[in-house]
């Protein structure tokens, strides 16, 4: 490759840019080739690759190799490749482009080397992704989309700032291990904790993601959040407050997800759960724990992509997504049906599925390290996970109660997607050591032994459990035409709200120190509307004859006072 | 659409009954399966009998009933946020 594409994720922008120039099928063959171009780039990569470009007199890293960076790449390649398949019958040119440019974007920050090069591709994925919320073109989208940009945006103007002040005290602009402490470091952590989906700052995720097109939220679903849990890995491993942070969004979310209506938001509730493992292996920081985190995140975002796309494809043939609508689409869609159970079981972490060996190396890590508190969270969350996605979506969409609705089976490249995505996780689940092979460390864990198959059989089967008898008992909150209050009624409620108040008192106290000066404020009003109001001499406009006129009339009495 | 006649094997009552009836055979082997391996547990709860077993029931169970609860002040009507 020549070096003059610079990394693998530029290439795949710049090749987005010539999208608009193919049409019908070849655009298609073109758009899949690109990812998979940039796959075979990213395989003759090595550790320790390196490349440099000097603009103006700022030397930028915009490749730097190492293991971290390799697993984060495949994976965001692997990703792009299934989300274009997914969309390939869609016939928008902007989502087309938006979607490769953002995806990378998201590529070309994992190798950047420096917080300038990061903070540029930070920025470019918030851009062109938001374009993927927009394209449904309608209110609700383009209000959220709005919503969603200031966030991420914002997101990126704490990168910046804290990236200048972190030079201005370091006189390093390396984007290596960064640590908290420092008002620069602890700017930047901040600008990945928002980005990253951390508690209380979270909602843009359920906000968007339920309101991007459907082949948008698979794309979204992959590249922004996991980002972030790779700037975390490098530039945070090791940091306590994350096991804390971390632990909390593994449970939180899963409460919401039980009660959530909209099938899409419940998966990206869970999501944010499955980003709290990430992020606990981060802060945890041990070898096995960033293994983890590494292992997880190239998991996830298989199973995930594979549940927003079972999930967008219920969407394209029955246009709804909502629980209370849905139900008995097994019959009419049972492809889909597999290729969701397969993702459902992945991300419950089922024997023989990605998610059980990812997910134990964390919790492994966390008793290794004796957090038991975090432990016992970490079985919560997943124990719950099971419950809400690996239940909850599928029997609500296809089982439950018939909700008579018969549709077709979802397009051919949107099955065609999913099964891609379900054999991975099938793969990845049955034959572990390829995966753990990519690991930035070496590892030293055996998942398919006897108790740990045992256990996690028993955990996952007795949550089953649960889910049936509070059914069967009517115990279990049914579907409901609902939403429910997060904190983005923060933003959108409550200070709109108090902004409103502040107007009208505004305006009412003036009203009131208006009557209190009477007469006299009116006559002060009047007098000075007499003399600049719109038809005051001041305000009059003049032809352009008369104002030259009158300058001259100036300077000729500036002759005649220079002459007296 | 002749789809719409066609009888599925879970349409049938007893079989949905059936399936259930296997959900709580599998749990009782799982569950008895404890008395089989040695566990390398980290921590003592591990070695209680049945503890994971015991775990996720119990946990999905407050869950469950700690997200109805949280509905009777987090919900709202559909149309809660188009007046904005």
């Amino acid at each position: 490759m020549p070096s003059e594409l610079l990394s693998p994720g530029i290439f795949q922008m710049m090749a987005a840019l010539l999208v608009p120039l193919f049409f019908g099928q070849w655009r298609n063959i073109y758009m899949a080739t690109i990812p998979i171009v940039a796959f075979w780039w990213t395989l003759g990569l090595n550790p320790g690759d390196h490349f440099e470009v000097a603009i103006f007199e700022v030397s930028l890293v915009v490749l730097r190799v190492d293991n971290l960076s390799l697993v984060f790449a495949y994976i965001f390649e692997i990703a792009t490749l299934i989300s274009i398949l997914y969309a390939w019958h869609i016939r928008d040119t902007v989502q087309q482009v938006a979607g490769l440019v953002y995806s990378g974007a998201a590529i070309a920050a994992v190798f950047a080397g420096d917080l300038i090069t990061l903070f540029v591709m930070w920025e470019l994925t918030a851009l062109a992704s938001v374009f993927l919320i927009w394209a449904r073109r309608d209110d609700p989208s383009f209000k959220a989309g709005m919503r969603y940009l200031v966030i991420q945006v914002g997101s990126g103007v704490l990168l910046l700032a804290g990236s200048i002040i972190h030079f201005k005290s370091t006189g390093s602009m390396a984007f290596d291990y960064l640590g908290v402490g420092t008002l620069g470091t602890n700017l930047i952590f901040l600008a990945f904790g928002v980005k990253c989906a951390f508690p209380l700052l979270h909602n843009w995720l359920q906000d968007s993601y339920g309101q991007a097109t459907i082949t948008g939220t698979v794309f979204l679903s992959a590249f922004t959040t996991k980002l972030a849990v790779y700037a975390l890995a490098r530039g945070f491993p090791g940091t306590d407050m994350l096991i804390w942070i971390g632990a909390t969004m593994t449970a939180f979310p899963i409460f919401y997800a039980v009660i959530e209506n909209d099938l899409r938001r419940v998966l990206a509730y869970s999501l944010n759960n499955q980003l709290g493992f990430m992020v606990c292996g981060i802060g945890i920081g041990t070898e096995m724990a960033l293994n983890g985190t590494a292992a997880h995140a190239f998991a996830h975002i298989l199973y995930k992509a594979l549940l927003f796309m079972s999930m967008g494809a219920v969407l394209f043939r029955t246009d709804t997504i909502k629980g209370s609508e849905l139900g008995g689409l097994y019959k009419s869609m049972p492809w889909t049906t597999v290729f969701c159970i397969v993702g459902a079981a992945s991300i419950s972490a089922f024997p023989l599925t990605s998610g059980f060996v990812s997910k134990a190396l964390i919790i492994t890590a966390a008793a290794e390290e004796g957090h038991w508190i975090v432990w016992a969270v970490l079985l919560f969350a997943s124990a719950g996970v099971f419950h809400h996605s690996g239940i909850k979506i599928p029997y609500f969409a296809f089982f439950a109660h018939d909700s008579g609705k018969r549709v077709k089976e979802a397009p051919f490249n949107m099955l065609l997607a999913m099964g891609l995505a379900a054999a991975l996780c099938l793969g990845i689940g049955m034959f572990p050591g390829y995966l753990y092979q990519i690991l930035p460390f070496q590892v030293n864990f055996e998942p398919y032994t006897t108790p740990h198959v045992i256990t996690q059989l028993q955990l996952l089967m007795f949550s089953a459990l649960a889910f049936t008898v509070l059914m069967v008992k009517g115990i279990y909150p049914p579907e409901l035409r609902s939403i429910n209050l997060d904190t983005d009624w923060v933003y959108r409620r409550l200070l709109p709200n108090l902004v409103n108040r502040a107007i009208v008192a505004i305006g009412t106290a003036y009203e009131g120190a208006a009557r209190l000066a009477g007469v006299k404020a009116e006559r002060i009003l009047r007098s000075s509307s007499h003399y600049t109001g719109p038809h005051s001499a001041l305000a009059r406009t003049w032809e352009i004859g008369s104002s030259t006129l009158w300058v001259m009339v100036l300077l000729a009495i500036c002759l005649l006072l220079y002459y007296l | 659409m002749s789809g719409n006649k066609k009888k599925y094997w879970l349409d049938d009552h007893g079989n949905v009954k059936k399936v259930i009836g296997a959900l709580f055979v599998v749990c009782g082997l799982l569950f008895v399966a404890d008395f089989f391996y040695h566990k390398h547990s980290h921590f003592a709860a591990e070695n209680f009998f049945g503890f994971y077993a015991i775990f996720g029931f119990v946990v999905c169970v407050a869950l469950v009933l700690a997200a109805k609860w949280m509905r009777t002040f987090l919900m709202r009507s559909e149309d809660y946020y188009d007046a904005e």
